[in-house]
């Protein structure tokens, strides 16, 4: 009694295997939810060409790039998430392929560079505008 | 024998810059009896004249090489095409590696010959200043020679050229990387100078710099303009500004160079900055150079990268080390020696212009660490990361909007005390413009952004500053006008920025004859596809109605087209404007029995992105007259700040 749904599982299986394709194959080039649409384009938009110069694959005319947004759309219709689908690819492809680096051990820098400078150049700035207000005091404009 | 003969100009185009070099650095001593410090300058200003008319025997020799066809000269033969359009062969002489370095040597030593006859600084500064010239272009000539000779024969000569990378027979790009040389080699000039400053110890010399840190933004100015209106019109995709690392490379010395015209202003005026004011003058050529050698030593390689030679990216690398190791070291030992220490309030010109400087060396770190960071990472530990336009809009954006919210302040307040209040009260009425923008945007945009609402609440803050600026002044100076023209270019750019990143909209579809579509509010009906000849070039032409009702309003022919000889294809893109919107027509695939991909694309506010930038190069032009009229004005023995 107990193989029978084992048994069942052995038939129903190959149908379920077979199915599962034929329910995934008709993505359209383009989804007729408006905010289905939106999301993907804007995925589309942070995901790299990986065989283009810098271009996302929502502009790229490479049939590489053409491949990934069926796949990107095909993952959306199976209802996975933005974060999903992204995770599926960078296990994939790698991080080169996230137009935005994501922030980890090898990023943190790339990240907080231009904020360090704008801190170090602003304290430099405070520094030098504190002596030069010092100056003008023991100076006054009228008579420089 | 042309291009025998172009290699001899060269030769001796090298001797005379060693000359040059020689006799500016000797001629930088004091006048002293018997020292020959005016006769090593005498000689210095005739090299330079000598070497200008040798570098010019070369590019022409070069450009006649081109012209006719000569297809036993290498770079002709891997370049050209008898069937190229005249002007197409023209631009392909600085469409590869070897003509461009060449064009670089010439903008070079065209600053030469105008620091040589129109400078006016000292002799001595003046003299230096063509030493350090004449150093630059020994060693770009020495490149030329060395890795990137461009008169090398071919033997046999082909009976056909290899064409020129279609992309690049844009009339646009044949006048994009003149104009950017002129930027980017312009730098050289203000870096000769201050290289200078630091060898005499003279004070003046942001004066006698000014001129050519103008005209230098003004290049860099329109050369990125006209690069970005080229990539939106010609690469079919509606983007104008792709974060591309050899797009960063041109930004990084338009964002130094901006804060170097603001630095020297205030050093010129008040003498404050005045170690600052160098470093920037050292740090703009330097990014110009680290650009040349992102783009031509294949470390990127892209429709820029000519070449991937690593000897060429070596040879590049040692030149940069040495001019801006050798800057530096000079600055290190001289710069202390400068008296330093400006007197100024907190609320004065010169503390806003130093915010200007905070901000945009913020701005060009985040391009800088944006363009460079993948690079380091990939050669350190071998891991690829995709640096895109995620990362600007988080870093360079924030920061560059924080600078434009200040912009209007600095020229309302004095030099050395200023008065905030009084500022803010002047400019209260643009304050009600930037109100009345963002009001606007909330009414009639759909959907609503927030950065869309400051972006134009900013915008209206620039613009309106800047036309009160041109109401209020009573005495009519031109470097106020200048000011006021150049921030407005700004707030127009910002706006047609704005408008097109955010309201874009577009229609991906595919089209049989008689079909329509609508994008936006436009109708457009497609008459089907009709195959065309061009000199060097077929086309399948789109015939695309654009309705008002059952009446054709116009008709648009976007193309895509074929080069044979290259092997390539191109898009061509039908763009209407309205001045205020741009409908953009691009044509895909074929998808067989008449039937076409079209994309479409509507981009409110698009032509404001490149008019802005004219707005601003006009700004530098005002500035650049303002400055030579007071000049002439003046005998050059007593020219005392007039400003």
């Amino acid at each position: 009694m107990r193989k029978i749904p084992l048994l069942l599982m052995l038939l129903v299986a190959p149908v379920l295997w077979c199915m599962g394709p034929v329910r995934a194959a008709p993505v359209a080039d383009t989804f007729s939810d408006p905010g289905m649409e939106a999301r993907a384009r804007n995925l589309q938009r942070q995901l790299r060409c990986l065989v283009c110069q810098g271009e996302s694959i929502d502009e790229s005319g490479a049939s590489l790039a053409a491949e990934l947004r069926h796949l990107v759309r095909q993952q959306m219709a199976q209802g996975r998430s933005d974060r999903q689908i992204e995770d599926y690819l960078t296990a994939r492809y790698g991080n080169f392929i996230l137009m935005k680096p994501p922030l980890e051990g090898d990023t943190y820098f790339l990240w907080a560079a231009p904020f360090l400078v704008l801190i170090g150049a602003a304290g430099v700035a405070i520094f030098v505008v504190g002596k030069a207000r010092k100056a003008a005091a023991e100076n006054p404009p009228d008579l420089l | 024998m042309t291009g025998e003969l172009g290699q001899l100009a060269l030769c001796f185009a090298l001797a005379l810059s060693l000359v040059m070099a020689a006799g500016g650095l000797l001629g930088a001593r004091p006048d002293e009896s018997n020292n020959g410090a005016v006769l090593a300058r005498g000689i210095a200003h005739g090299a330079t004249m000598g070497m200008l008319v040798f570098v010019v025997l070369a590019f022409g020799t070069l450009t006649y090489a081109f012209v006719t066809s000569d297809f036993s000269i290498a770079v002709v033969a891997n370049n050209s095409h008898t069937m190229k359009p005249l002007i197409y062969k023209i631009s392909g002489v600085w469409g590869n590696h070897e003509g461009s370095m060449l064009l670089w040597v010439l903008v070079l030593s065209l600053y030469a010959g105008l620091v040589s006859s129109l400078g006016r600084g000292g002799p001595r500064l003046t003299s230096a200043a063509l030493g350090v010239q004449g150093l630059l272009a020994a060693a770009f000539l020495l490149f030329i020679l060395f890795t990137s000779n461009p008169f090398l024969r071919l033997d046999p000569a082909p009976f056909e050229g290899a064409g020129l990378n279609p992309l690049l027979q844009d009339p646009g790009l044949a006048i994009h990387p003149p104009m950017l040389y002129a930027g980017y080699v312009g730098l050289s000039a203000a870096f000769s100078y201050a290289a200078a400053a630091l060898i005499v110890g003279e004070e003046g010399w942001t004066r006698a710099a000014r001129p050519f840190m103008l005209i230098a933004w003004i290049a860099l100015t329109c050369g990125i303009a006209l690069g970005s209106w080229w990539a939106y019109y010609e690469l079919g995709w509606g983007g104008f500004w792709f974060w591309d690392p050899v797009e960063n490379a041109s930004l990084m010395p338009w964002l130094v160079a901006t804060a170097l015209l603001h630095s020297a202003l205030a050093t010129e005026k008040s003498g404050a900055f005045r170690t600052w004011t160098l470093l920037l003058a050292i740090g703009g050529f330097s990014m110009s150079l680290i650009g040349t050698f992102l783009v031509r030593s294949g470390v990127l390689s892209s429709v820029h990268a000519f070449a991937t030679d690593p000897t060429r990216g070596f040879f590049i690398m040692v030149l940069i080390a040495c001019a801006i190791g050798g800057a530096l070291g000079l600055f290190a030992w001289r710069a202390p020696s400068l008296k330093g220490g400006a007197a100024f309030d907190t609320q004065s010109r010169e503390t806003m212009l130093l915010l200007n400087n905070v901000f945009l060396v913020a701005a060009c770190a985040s391009v800088f660490v944006g363009t460079l960071y993948p690079l380091a990472l990939d050669a350190l530990n071998g891991t690829k990361i995709s640096v895109g336009p995620p990362y600007y809009a988080a870093t360079f954006a924030p920061i560059f909007f924080a600078l434009l919210l200040l912009v209007p302040l600095g020229p309302q307040l004095g030099w050395r005390r200023g008065d905030m209040k009084a500022a803010l009260r002047m400019l209260a009425p643009a304050l009600g413009v930037a109100a009345l923008a963002a009001l606007v945007v909330v009414m009639i945009a759909s959907p609503r952004f927030l950065t869309g609402v400051c972006a134009f609440a900013v915008a209206g803050w620039l613009i309106g500053a800047s036309v009160l600026t041109l109401i209020r002044r009573k005495s009519a100076r031109a470097s106020a006008f200048a000011a006021a023209l150049a921030h407005a270019g700004l707030g127009v750019t910002l706006m047609g920025v704005a408008g097109t990143t955010l309201w874009r909209s577009e229609a991906l579809t595919v089209l049989g004859p008689g079909e329509t579509m609508t994008v936006g509010p436009y109708t457009l009906r497609f008459d089907g596809v009709t195959q065309e000849l061009g000199p060097n070039y077929r086309a399948s032409r789109a015939h695309i109605a654009l309705m008002d009702g059952a009446r054709v309003q116009t008709m648009l022919t976007p193309e895509q087209r074929i080069y044979p000889a290259e092997g390539q294809e191109t898009a061509n893109t039908a763009i209407r404007t309205t001045g205020f919107q741009d409908l953009y027509l691009a044509l895909g695939d074929d998808r067989g029995g008449g039937r076409w991909t079209l994309r479409a694309y509507v981009s409110p506010l698009a032509p404001f992105i490149w008019l802005g930038a004219l707005v601003m190069a006009l700004g530098g032009v005002l500035s650049l007259w303002g400055r030579l009229r007071v000049r002439a004005a003046l005998p050059a023995a007593v020219a005392q700040p007039a400003e």
